[in-house]
């Protein structure tokens, strides 16, 4: 079992014939993703590295019955692409670009809310069911599936390479994992951690699970509170950005000091005095996770 | 984003915000010559630089004739400002705004900014204005007024009535007030900020209802359709270093320690510097060279981070996806050999094409620490340092 994705998952790239796109769909076929087809405005009725190219997203899921979209479309036009998939009523849209104007991302907050659409992102590596399926941009091979009679982790992160190093971690250790999630690096997005940790707290193959946040906001801190009231297996949490200067944005739109709860400091304390396990040290939460797993079995 | 007072309210008398007659001076002679234009006989002369707490510093001064704008801009111009926000290197004023006097009867703050959480834009208003908001917001929460704006509702009358009223406001002020939160409302909106704030906004003794102070800031990702803004860039205002750095695609902050960091990916690039402090060292630098770096960008990154002087070794940290180890390690080299690098390099590669990238940094004459992981690398970079100082 898994979140979100899985083997039955039928995926259309929207902005499928851009070099990003095109890369990137044929990085998930090869996988082992159920590649569809793509989305290109004006190119619709081409074939393109073999798969159908359609005009819209309406289009492109009554043809192909695709359930998830992943999004390469430039930052001005990001938010188009997403609130046509809205409007498509289409399951589950991944968006990786880096860039969107954040006025932009509260309209689609906006959309999302009622609607039938789960999204993942912005700004955002993807998701990734070992084995299953791979939507985004990650390096799938450094990710193992579940073994047989082994514990299963899964994994939420506002931060790209630093879920790569955490999944190495567990790889590492041979522990498998459940479904990977970077719910992205910008202040207003899709799915967050708690809704994310709903999803795994609902999974029965997901034993333990890792949260990575960083500086900026106070989505970490809620988090920490749901767990602490709701959540039944242990979390694991590593925070960046300790080090950070306030008022200085460490590279993320959403990664900023801007005074009180958002340090990295008071989101440790909090996330501890909510039963999260913390790792101080990115390097240790291979560790942490397999003290979690042992002393809970 | 940000742009200078005097921009932000040539900005906001767009949109209908009344703000108090003011010319921008670059040397004493303007500012002189700025006051005689102006039909006042009291004048404030006022430090441009993007950075609060100015009054405090010194570059905040009421004249109360030509003489005193006189001495006022001598004093002010080209002095260093050390505010709470412009760090411990202050910053220096290259221009100044000099603005009419008025009679104030009683100063608020007013300000805009998003909440994550909800993605509405929050109105906050205080009758406390003039004072550093944070500390009304730390002492007396209770003297801050919210309303939350669902942008697509956008600004109804009600919501300048609630913080109207909450401040204390009634009659023809409450409603010339109202007008003024609807144009900073849709300034805010229309222009793509992430913060407005007006600190303080002031109610005159014959009833007018104006900003003293202006503080925009922009949202970067959205100038691409607000080139006017963009063009009000100061780049006087920017890190030099950090510009150059963003014209490579490269993500640079400089920082007081002295192991220069070059990582891939904000969040690792933040989690090298936290894992260097929690091994005894400190980070010279935030850097991320992004996902799509090339053999360029790596030795751009790595000229950027010796052009600090203090950079005692330096630690690569590539957890390659996108980006291929191989790729990165070709770029190490060329980096190395073109800027004779003579600090100690610790270089830890994992991820796409790692056992390619490890071989070509195997295989080179350069003097490189290679480390097996994230712990082993921040431990060898700090003893590298250490070594140097013993």
């Amino acid at each position: 079992m898994s979140i979100l994705i899985n083997r039955d998952t039928k995926l259309i790239t929207i902005g499928f014939t851009g070099k990003q796109g095109t890369y990137h769909s044929l990085q998930s076929r090869d996988y082992g993703t159920n590649f569809v087809g793509g989305v290109t405005p004006g190119k619709g009725g081409m074939t393109h590295e073999g798969f159908p190219v359609f005009n819209s997203i309406h289009e492109a899921i009554e043809k192909t019955d695709a359930n998830a979209a992943m999004i390469f479309v430039p930052p001005p036009f990001a938010a188009d692409s997403i609130l046509e998939c809205i409007d498509a009523e289409l399951p589950l849209v991944v968006c990786i670009t880096e860039g969107i104007p954040i006025l932009d991302m509260v309209k689609v907050k906006s959309a999302l809310k009622g609607s039938k659409t789960k999204m993942i992102g912005p700004n955002c590596p993807g998701l990734i069911t070992p084995g299953e399926c791979k939507i985004g941009i990650m390096p799938g091979h450094i990710h193992m599936p579940p073994q047989e009679g082994g514990k299963s982790v899964g994994v939420i992160s506002r931060s790209g390479t630093l879920t790569y190093e955490a999944v190495y971690q567990l790889t590492e250790r041979e522990i498998g994992q459940s479904t990977c999630v970077g719910i992205g690096g910008d202040p207003v997005g899709g799915l967050n951690f708690i809704d994310t940790l709903k999803l795994f707290e609902a999974d029965p193959d997901t034993d333990a699970v890792i949260m990575i946040g960083e500086i900026g906001g106070n989505a970490e801190v809620d988090a920490g509170r749901w767990i602490k009231e709701n959540m039944s297996k242990p979390v694991v949490s590593f925070i960046a950005g300790a080090s950070a200067p306030p008022g200085k944005r460490m590279g993320h739109a959403g990664a900023i000091i801007s005074g009180g709860d958002d340090t990295a400091e008071a989101k440790f304390a909090i996330l501890e005095e909510c039963g999260v396990a913390i790792a101080r040290s990115p390097a240790e939460l291979g560790e942490r996770v397999e003290e979690v797993l042992k002393s809970r079995s | 984003m940000n742009i200078h007072e005097y921009q932000a309210k040539d900005l906001m008398k767009k949109f209908g915000i009344k703000v108090l007659g003011g010319q921008v001076a670059h040397t004493v002679d303007e500012a002189v010559e700025a006051a005689k234009k102006l039909d006042s006989n009291v004048w404030v002369v006022k430090a441009q630089i993007h950075a609060g707490g100015r009054g405090k510093a010194g570059g905040v001064k009421v004249a109360k004739s030509l003489e005193e704008v006189k001495e006022h801009a001598t004093n002010i111009l080209g002095k260093v400002l050390v505010t709470h926000q412009t760090g411990p290197e202050g910053k220096e004023v290259k221009k100044l705004l000099i603005e009419e006097g008025c009679d104030i009867d009683h100063e608020y703050y007013v300000g805009l900014v998003l909440d994550r959480g909800t993605g509405k834009v929050v109105f906050m208003a205080s009758s406390e204005g003039g004072v550093e908001i944070e500390k009304v917001a730390e002492e007396t929460p209770e003297k801050i007024h919210k309303v939350f704006i669902d942008p697509a509702v956008g600004y109804t009358s009600y919501v300048g009535r609630r913080l109207g009223y909450a401040m204390g406001m009634k009659g023809d002020v409450l409603k010339k007030c109202n007008k003024f939160l609807e144009g900073l409302y849709n300034l805010y909106i229309d222009s793509d900020c992430t913060a407005a704030e007006i600190n303080p906004l002031v109610t005159t003794k014959d009833g007018e209802v104006l900003a003293l102070d202006a503080k925009l800031n922009f949202d970067a990702n959205a100038m691409f359709r607000h080139p006017d803004i963009d063009a009000l860039k100061d780049l006087n205002e920017e890190s030099e270093k950090e510009v150059e750095a963003a014209k490579y695609g490269l993500s640079y902050i400089e920082l007081d320690g002295n192991i220069g960091c070059l990582v891939n990916g904000a969040g690792l690039a933040m989690a090298t510097m936290d894992i260097i402090k929690l091994h005894g060292g400190t980070p010279a630098n935030f850097l991320d060279v992004g996902g799509g770096a090339t053999k360029e960008t790596v030795e751009k990154g790595f000229s950027i981070i010796l052009s600090d002087p203090n950079v005692k070794a330096i630690l690569v940290n590539i957890f390659g996806g996108i980006m291929k180890c191989d790729i990165i390690a070709e770029g190490v080299l060329a980096a190395a050999k073109s800027v004779d690098l003579k600090v100690p390099l610790v270089v830890r590669l994992e991820g796409t094409n790692v056992a390619m990238g490890r071989k070509i940094l195997d295989e080179s004459d350069l003097e490189i620490i290679t480390a097996s992981d994230f712990r082993d690398a921040a431990m060898k970079v700090c003893e590298a340092v250490k070594s140097q100082e013993a």
